[in-house]
């Protein structure tokens, strides 16, 4: 009960979670043992009747299928000289054009790919790192915990951002899923607190003692035994990180060191500020990028309220 | 609580030698002659310039020396205070260049924090348990903590600044004027910060008005709450109670939450052309002026372990938990 409510705590704040996580004794019994694919039918028959996560899934693959269907129904390339300078919304251009009269509708189109494939990318990176070490030291324990909690406090108070820019600015980041990857390792480190607490309380329950006693190697009883109870947990973790990650990237293209060779919402917010948008009241060149993030970004967080009272039946009956 | 702390300031002191190192170690790791890319990017046709930059970064960066006496050389020169020279504002030393952007980012970032976390928390405790304003409050919530720093700040600076005119939308100060002790310039001042201010407040909102919500409800069906309830407690007090613990993990939230808000602060400048360290990042992108980016970046890690190690303390203050040797705060 207490790292669900967690949960959705944190989800801009990464706080809750690790300070309700870490303390073991109070995090709840993660759903008993049993097996994932017993009550996935359950799940969906909740799931689908809970209006957040509907909603929040409706706009997210709303988009997802924009971007990527889009591309094939449009008459410009996002960087070609397409129509007049500075037209507003029209029938020809839904969005209108730039300065330099590209088409915004185009550029949004191709920025909504790189959003999904860097939220995708990124969230994926940070998941994987943060659950396997995670995991390792909360199940290993002793030295190895340790040492693997140093490593997450050190990471965990230096600023990712900060480093990221250092990255792109020397190693010259210039493509979109590179800039996933260098986003995912620095966004790891509260997962990892928050999966090492489950796996701490996890680990001393009777169905890990009998698979240890079967003589299953470590890495089995991980992945057989210890993560399948936690399965909501780690989805929703990983939503998460696709949010959060996509925010970074546009902080990252905004400062305008995102992607060279793709467009991007941050890259199109960057060139609408460059190029003085503001000033001369081109509204449709900025509002459409950061609205389609905001939208994105709110909906898996409010998707992620729903799926909390989908997988934790107190919250459900609330 | 000295062992708290103490692991704490080893944390840190830890954190503190991998930013530096990793601020060491990236350029180096720059694919290429950074020497020749840096010439390259500086852009001169002169071969007698471009041989004067070659010797010039060569010396600086001490390449000719073995790799463990560069970095040795490194942390010598970070003691001293020495951050290198600013190309692009040559021949001003990078230290004395941050310094004086740093006030302008302090000056936006401590209320905004501040203030977006009382407002915030206070907003949450009230949601809580609110039908009706849980109802209002949450999903604008979300929203709000989904919003990208920028576009906030570029919505204010349309709306509030280019379509209304109320407020200024670019710099620190009227450029006509020049910065001294007077009332207009403290009022010209003033009127620049105000929307820098209000759009890092704004964002911070929504995320500390949710944690508290949620933390709240937590807390009101715990235990102590149940059983001050059946003792007949007022409700109000209950409330209280509720609301002082909760903000033990809002407080952890704030440590974590301080590199992200300072990103969020740099776009939030360079909407604004507020001239903080995120205006300065930016000048030194483009101005291709590695040593003051890294400088620029130096000082930030270092504002932030600064900033993690007064929370702790307050941390300490508030949780008594802590200062008896119990398990109290996170490491």
């Amino acid at each position: 009960m207490r790292k669900e409510n967690g949960m959705t705590a944190t989800q801009p704040i990464t706080g809750p979670v690790t300070e309700a996580s870490e303390q073991p004794g109070a995090t709840g019994s993660p759903s008993g043992g049993r097996k994932p694919g017993g009550d996935a039918r359950e799940t969906l028959y909740f799931a689908l009747r809970n209006p957040k996560v509907i909603i929040g899934m409706v706009v997210v693959l709303g988009f997802l299928l924009l971007g990527l269907l889009g591309p094939a129904f449009l008459r410009y390339a996002p960087m070609d000289y397409a129509g007049p300078p500075m037209a507003p919304p029209s029938a020809d251009f839904p969005f209108g054009t730039t300065t330099f009269g590209q088409d915004v509708f185009a550029q949004f189109v191709a920025g909504l790919r790189s959003t999904f494939l860097v939220g995708l990318l990124g969230g994926g990176v940070s998941a994987v790192i943060g659950m396997t070490i995670g995991f390792v030291a909360g199940y290993r324990g002793g030295l190895i915990d340790e040492l693997l909690n140093m490593l997450t406090n050190v990471v965990l108070v230096i600023p990712g951002f900060v480093v990221l820019i250092i990255i792109n600015a020397y190693l010259g980041v210039r493509s979109v899923p590179m800039q996933a990857l260098y986003i995912g390792v620095f966004s790891w480190p509260w997962v990892a607190r928050a999966v090492r607490a489950q796996t701490l309380s996890l680990r001393s329950r009777d169905f890990i003692d009998l698979a240890r006693l079967s003589g299953v190697g470590v890495g089995t009883i991980l992945r057989r035994e210890v993560a399948p109870n936690m399965y909501s947990y780690l989805f929703m973790t990983f939503v998460l990180l696709f949010g959060g990650s996509i925010l970074t990237a546009a902080s990252l293209d905004f400062i305008g060191l995102g992607p060279t060779n793709a467009m991007s919402l941050g890259l199109m917010m960057n060139q609408a500020v460059q190029w003085s948008a503001l000033h001369l009241g081109l509204w449709w060149w900025f509002i459409p990028p950061g609205l389609g993030i905001t939208l994105i970004v709110g909906s898996l967080y409010i998707m992620n309220v729903g799926l909390d009272e989908v997988f934790n039946p107190k919250l459900r009956e609330m | 609580m000295r062992g708290y702390l103490a692991r704490k300031t080893l944390v840190y002191g830890l954190t503190f030698v991998v930013a530096v190192t990793l601020n060491w170690l990236i350029p180096r790791l720059m694919p290429g002659d950074p020497v020749q890319r840096m010439v390259a990017r500086a852009a001169v046709q002169h071969p007698e310039t471009i041989a004067s930059m070659t010797e010039y970064y060569e010396r600086t960066f001490g390449l000719d020396l073995p790799l463990w006496q560069q970095y040795l050389n490194y942390w010598a020169a970070l003691f001293r205070g020495d951050l290198g020279t600013s190309v692009w504002l040559f021949p001003a030393p990078v230290s004395q260049v941050v310094l004086d952007a740093v006030p302008y980012t302090l000056g936006i970032m401590i209320p905004a924090i501040l203030l977006s976390f009382v407002v915030g928390n206070s907003v949450g405790a009230m949601a809580a348990r609110s039908r009706w304003l849980d109802n209002v409050a949450l999903p604008v919530g979300y929203l709000i903590t989904a919003m990208p720093y920028m576009w906030l700040a570029i919505l204010l600076a349309w709306g509030f600044g280019v379509a209304l005119g109320w407020f200024p939308v670019a710099g620190g100060y009227d450029f006509g004027l020049v910065p001294q002790w007077s009332w207009s310039f403290a009022l010209d001042l003033l009127q620049h910060w105000v929307l820098p201010f209000l759009s890092l407040f704004l964002v911070s909102l929504g995320g500390w008005a949710i944690g508290m919500r949620n933390l709240i409800i937590y807390e009101l069906e715990s235990d102590y709450a149940n059983y001050l309830a059946a003792l007949g407690a007022p409700k109000r007090l209950i409330r209280q109670y509720a609301f002082r613990n909760a903000q033990l993990p809002q407080i952890t939230g704030l440590a974590l939450q301080l590199g992200t808000i300072l990103g969020g602060a740099l776009v939030t400048e360079i909407v604004f052309a507020y001239p903080g360290l995120g205006k300065l990042v930016l000048s030194a992108i483009q101005n291709q002026d590695f040593f003051l980016l890294q400088g620029t970046l130096l000082f930030v890690v270092i504002g932030v372990l600064v900033a993690n190690f007064v929370i702790d303390i307050v941390y300490v203050l508030v949780d008594p938990r802590t200062r008896t040797g119990l398990t109290g705060g996170t490491a």
